[in-house]
């Protein structure tokens, strides 16, 4: 029996006249996702997406657990392929859908066809399907408004479809569509959701981490690298800078007030990560703060933030509490590794007193102070790349 | 850059006659050691000739040897083993505030469970448990005592044949029982000179593979059996025997006896790291004079453990911050010695082995005294 995966790809559909570029998009960031299982079809069709694989050796399963890791796909469902015959729907339904049919008691059968010159009607198409069924599996009885088991037949232009039950997608748009970001990733709890949430509006990602060794371990970084990898798993592969701080950092601490320590810094990570968003070609930095959870997330601190960069900063958790955001990383599996208690580069050198309500002048009075343009050269010069993938 | 490794009690490096003999082990006799055929009888053989000298190092019989996995599992069975046939006895279990973790977690786990009383004696200003701390907790309820003999962190030595003293003048049904992973092969003792019944040793902190421990139960002291299988062991440590690990503890245990495992060596290392140590800024010892010399705690104030022990790797230098085992918590053996919040954030611990040199010093305290240079203190 041939298999599919049908994919249903909701939002694209409202893209008017770019809808094929999207559609090429996700279809290429499915391929991507699925090359190393084996070669595969792809046909589109009327807001859906076939994928077929070429050989039997194909993990069916382990695409479809992929599928649900891919933006841009509101729903999807293995599927068995059938020929646009009744006899053959029949038969196919009755030994594709066996396990859950068995397990069942109630069922319910729709029917969708979009091949108009099909000669049955799709009510027809339910009862013909429901009565074979029945026959079939005597234990079961139909129920319209909650069964346990929902077979749909598709008939289609080319070939008819049969499938249980559709899963939920990750929603979003295809990844690419959105153009590109810096993510700046600490190894909290809030960055990896922002980058994740970010990719689910088709932005691709770039990532940089800014590390401070000694004061900062090789462990800090390797957790970030596991946070990445697990965003990867959406968001596909991520360029990622890891830019050497330390230097930056003593040089504010030894010559600044310590009540601005974070603002300057944070301030002097845009700067270095506005110079890597030009070299990689990004149109935004994204960051995971959120209004008022820490000293530098002030209304006050993000506008001294903001004003080190002309790019847009995008902060998806702005609006968001503590526990929704955690509720999300829970449901990215960042949440577990987030928590391991490594310190990074915004941990270690926390002044005491922060300055809730920085002011520019003020801000900029104190980075006369330094050389900031040699700083960020520096971290600049003593940067390393590193390609995440998703394992 | 040549590394300098100065964190002997975390683990060492294998010596040559461990390696050798665990390749010729996985090569040679790689067959389960419970087979009868003849490959069988072999591995066999050679585990059973390991056993024997590594009970002759000991001081003890083959017959009460018991190989594990290591430190930990070997702790646990002992301590599992002697509760579980004891506790009808008794309601009491003393040990030390100092234990590794593999033995107090074990013990507090298990007086949880059963309601038991679970008394920690607490160490002085040196990091040992006095003689009359040790008699005064042990009473005629008592049925498991465990003290280790050599501290992880601080290298002090506790007097554990004064439990064995305690024991018997108040008529405790008490099993002894004695860590002495940290003492193995660089202390002289035997479990006849100690007193006790139970004895933990590991392969790994004596240039030995790392898997692999050794427990000593004296003839006819009887152990409920916590881990079930096919009987291996006598039914002790069931599970097919890592033989190629075992040879390899053998390899390294025989080298000990003919390497240059001279102490007072190691003192001397030690004194001299002392010596220049404290020449240096807001260096402080935290390991008495009398401690194991192979140990030897310090604090550079200001300057947090992890940092100053990143700032050293750097440079090469491998030293750690309290014990390997308990990450980014302050350590409870400092802490119980009275030590100051400010000088336990700051410790590193230094152990040595017998290929450590007097130029491994210098570059330790060369880096110590960079680091003081160059990192920001903490606040």
């Amino acid at each position: 029996m041939r298999e599919v995966i049908l994919i249903k790809n909701g939002e694209l559909a409202l893209k008017g006249m770019n809808r094929a570029s999207f559609e090429d998009v996700l279809i290429k960031n499915i391929k991507r996702k699925l090359k190393d299982l084996g070669n595969i079809k792809v046909i589109k069709a009327q807001s859906t997406i076939a994928i077929e694989p070429c050989d039997d050796t194909f993990d069916m399963n382990e695409a479809a657990e992929r599928m649900a890791c891919v933006f841009g796909i509101v729903g999807f469902s293995r599927a068995a392929v059938a020929k646009k015959d009744m006899a053959d729907i029949m038969s196919t339904a009755v030994t594709y859908l066996e396990d859950e049919l068995r397990c069942a008691r109630t069922f319910k059968v729709e029917a969708k066809r979009s091949d108009k010159s099909f000669p049955l009607k799709s009510p027809e198409i339910c009862r013909e399907t429901g009565a074979y069924i029945l026959e079939n599996y005597p234990h079961l009885t139909v129920d319209v408004k909650n069964p346990d088991v929902l077979v749909t037949v598709e008939v289609r232009d080319i070939n008819a479809y049969v499938r249980g039950s559709q899963q939920k997608g990750a929603g979003g748009m295809p990844v690419g569509t959105g153009g590109r970001g810096a993510i700046l990733i600490s190894g909290g709890i809030d960055s990896p959701v922002a980058a994740w949430m970010m990719a689910k509006r088709g932005l691709e990602l770039v990532a940089i981490h800014f590390s401070a060794p000694p004061y900062t371990s090789e462990q800090a970084e390797d957790k970030v690298m596991t946070l990445l990898k697990k965003v990867a798993r959406y968001s596909g592969r991520i360029p990622t800078f890891v830019v050497n701080f330390t230097k930056a950092q003593q040089d504010i601490m030894n010559c600044c007030a310590e009540e601005y320590f974070t603002i300057i810094m944070r301030r002097m990570m845009m700067k270095t990560a506005e110079r890597l968003a030009a070299k990689e070609d990004c149109q935004a930095i994204v960051t995971g703060e959120s209004l008022g959870q820490v000293a530098s997330q002030t209304i006050y601190a993000l506008g001294c933030t903001d004003a080190a960069t002309s790019l847009p900063v995008f902060r998806p958790c702005i609006g968001m509490d503590k526990d929704e955001i955690v509720r999300i990383s829970r449901n990215i599996d960042t949440f577990e590794t987030s928590i391991l208690p490594y310190e990074d580069c915004c941990t270690v050198f926390v002044p005491k007193h922060p300055k809730l309500r920085p002011t520019l002048e003020a801000v900029l009075e104190q980075e006369k102070n330094l050389d900031v343009e040699a700083l960020v050269e520096q971290a600049l010069a003593d940067t390393h790349f590193r390609m995440i993938k998703a394992d | 850059m040549r590394s300098i490794y100065l964190d002997n009690s975390a683990t060492t490096a294998p010596c040559e006659q461990a390696v050798a003999a665990v390749l010729n082990s996985l090569t040679n006799t790689y067959a389960n050691p419970s087979s009868l055929y003849s490959i069988g009888v072999e591995a066999n053989r050679m585990m059973e000739q390991s056993r024997e000298n590594i009970a002759k190092f000991l001081g003890c019989s083959a017959e009460e040897i018991f190989f594990t996995s290591g430190g930990t599992e070997a702790n646990n069975i002992a301590l599992q083993g002697a509760f579980y046939a004891g506790y009808r006895n008794g309601n009491k279990v003393v040990t030390t505030a100092t234990e590794h973790p593999s033995v107090l977690n074990t013990l507090k786990e298990l007086c949880r469970k059963h309601s038991a009383e679970l008394v920690e004696i607490t160490p002085d200003a040196t990091g040992a448990v006095s003689k009359e701390k040790i008699f005064e907790a042990i009473d005629d309820k008592t049925f498991l005592v465990s003290i280790m003999l050599v501290n992880n962190e601080v290298g002090a030595i506790n007097p554990v044949a004064q439990a064995r003293t305690a024991i018997a003048r108040k008529n405790s049904p008490a099993l002894l029982h004695s860590d002495c992973v940290q003492a193995f092969g660089k202390l002289k003792f035997s479990p006849k000179t100690l007193g006790v019944d139970l004895l933990t040793v590991s392969g790994h902190k004596v240039h030995g593979p790392k898997g692999v421990g050794a427990l000593y139960v004296k003839k006819g002291v009887r152990l409920s059996p916590t881990v079930f299988g096919g009987g291996q062991e006598k039914g002790i440590r069931p599970g097919t025997q890592a033989t190629a690990f075992i040879d390899g503890f053998s390899a390294a245990v025989s080298a000990l006896r003919d390497e240059n495992t001279d102490v007072e060596r190691i003192c001397e290392l030690r004194d001299y790291a002392v010596e220049k140590l404290s020449a240096l800024d807001d260096v402080f010892i935290n390991s008495s004079p009398d401690a194991l010399p192979y140990i030897l705690n310090i604090s550079v104030l200001g300057y947090r453990s992890e940092v100053m022990l990143r700032f050293l790797s750097g440079r090469g230098v491998f030293v750690s911050s309290g014990s390997a085992c308990s990450k980014g918590k302050r350590s409870y053996v400092l802490t119980s010695m009275g030590v100051s919040p400010a000088r336990i954030d700051s410790a590193l611990r230094i152990s040595f082995s017998r290929y450590s040199q007097k130029s491994d010093i210098d570059a330790l305290v060369e880096g110590i005294a960079q680091g003081q240079a160059n990192l920001l203190k903490s606040k």
